[in-house]
């Protein structure tokens, strides 16, 4: 069975966003990313460690009425770097494009350095420089590895 | 120097090192200028003594004044303003600001808000960046900065001056070990800086192994505050200890150093033997930072000023 075919195992969207290929286990992280429990009333599904032929196991999350922002697609690229965002409109993909690791995330992460100064209530926005394997705090130079999905800013 | 601010070590090439300790080696004999226009902002957020007076001192040794935020029971911090409202107006006074604040990444902000270079003199557990141009500038005099193996005991993850020290000693060829209790090992980020830099590293949670071969031993306190419990601090704080006894072990030619203030970590009769280096190391911080300051006022690191 092939990639197509698995993705075809969730239904079809009319209008919005399929994220293909994150690693297996990722999708719930991928959607508090997005911010996405359900209380919204978004049309989401979820298949999960479904068989691929590039990673073996795959996620794939598939979100009705919604185009990521450019912001969203940066930091899904933190855990799920081999991601795929297809933009679909009107059933058809109308934009396909892999992720891409920026140098920078910022506004997304929370610094978990309670004592960093970027969570002292001054006027800026976190900032992350992107490393091959972790990201480091612009401010305090925290180093985050794991769990990344854990430190996304909360308003 | 090539910087508009000093906030990190890891700024620090050997290059900029070796102008600013070159140019500190010209004041410490005797160099005089005239900076008569300068004034240095000194916001200290944090009690200080040693790193603020040797800021005024070297500041009124060129010439110029400092002008002085006060303590912040005293300040507007103490209604609540922010930092970065704070900088933005003493960077109004003055042509240069140096900051000392309890929270990491302090400077880094602060030197966001403003046209003035901006200086970190401590953030936190962040960095002390010339607190180690004047280590540098001392194990230079005493040892020479390559080929040599430097020892640094104590506590290493809450120690800022620590994390700049080790992270300049990159820039030249040393052998780096670090001696502290499993609990106050480096921190993850200097250590990532550390090997990201291959550097020669070790660490040891004893100093009896590796003493005699040390050039240098730079001692901290180890901070009682930091333990959540008292009877482990006093248990490891007795292993951190030195006396002169202990120093029988070393080479004849072994420079002690400590940033200051010691609490019992260095004890007295170490202060008549010919390792202790730390009273020098204090009083070389302000040659430095004259040097520091001549050079980031010149804007001789080609940044436009």
């Amino acid at each position: 069975m092939t990639d197509a075919d698995q993705e075809l195992r969730v239904s079809k969207i009319v209008n919005g966003t399929v994220i293909d290929h994150i690693a297996a286990g990722q999708a719930l992280n991928v959607l508090a990313i997005l911010d996405i429990d359900g209380s919204g009333g978004e049309e989401v599904s979820v298949g999960m460690n479904v068989p691929s032929d590039r990673l073996g196991r795959k996620d794939i999350v598939k979100v009705e009425g919604r185009e990521l922002s450019p912001a969203e697609v940066d930091v899904l690229s933190l855990i799920a770097p081999a991601a795929t965002i297809n933009i679909v409109r009107d059933y058809d993909v109308v934009e396909k494009s892999r992720v891409t690791r920026p140098e920078v995330v910022t506004g997304i992460l929370s610094c978990p350095n309670t004592n960093c100064i970027s969570t002292a209530g001054e006027p800026v926005e976190s900032r992350f420089e992107v490393l091959d394997d972790a990201v480091r705090c612009g401010y305090c130079d925290e180093l985050l590895r794991e769990d990344l999905a854990a430190h996304i800013a909360t308003d | 120097m090539r910087h508009d601010h000093l906030i990190s070590a890891r700024q620090l090439s050997r290059g900029d090192v070796e102008t600013v300790l070159d140019r500190a080696a010209e004041f410490d004999a005797g160099e005089r200028v005239a900076r008569d226009d300068d004034l240095l902002g000194l916001c200290f957020f944090e009690p200080s003594t040693r790193t603020k007076m040797s800021f005024d001192t070297a500041m009124k040794r060129l010439g110029g004044d400092t002008v002085d935020m006060g303590t912040v029971e005293s300040s507007s911090v103490k209604k609540g303003e922010s930092l970065a409202d704070t900088v933005r107006v003493v960077a109004g006074y003055a042509d240069a600001l140096v900051l000392r604040h309890p929270s990491e990444g302090a400077a880094k902000l602060a030197s966001e808000f403003v046209d003035v270079p901006v200086i970190n003199a401590g953030d936190g557990a962040g960095q002390h960046p010339t607190q180690t141009l004047l280590d540098l500038y001392t194990i230079r005099e005493n040892a020479g900065l390559d080929d040599i193996t430097v020892g640094i005991m104590g506590d290493l993850k809450y120690g800022r001056t620590v994390h700049s020290l080790a992270e300049a000693l990159t820039e030249f060829d040393v052998r780096q070990h670090f001696i502290s209790p499993e609990s106050l090992r480096l921190p993850r980020n200097v250590r990532y800086d550390l090997h990201e830099a291959g550097a020669d590293v070790r660490e040891h949670t004893d100093l009896a192994g590796i003493l005699p071969e040390l050039d240098v031993l730079y001692v901290t306190r180890i901070q009682r505050e930091r333990f959540p419990d008292e009877n482990e601090y006093r248990e490891v704080a007795g292993e951190y200890r030195i006396d002169a006894d202990t120093l029988d072990a070393a080479r004849e030619d072994l420079t002690v150093m400590h940033p200051l203030p010691r609490v019992d970590e260095i004890a007295p009769d170490v202060d008549e033997t010919d390792h202790a280096t730390y009273f020098e190391q204090a009083h070389n911080g302000v040659p430095v930072r004259m040097a520091l300051l001549d050079l980031m006022l010149s804007g001789d690191g080609g940044d436009g000023r």
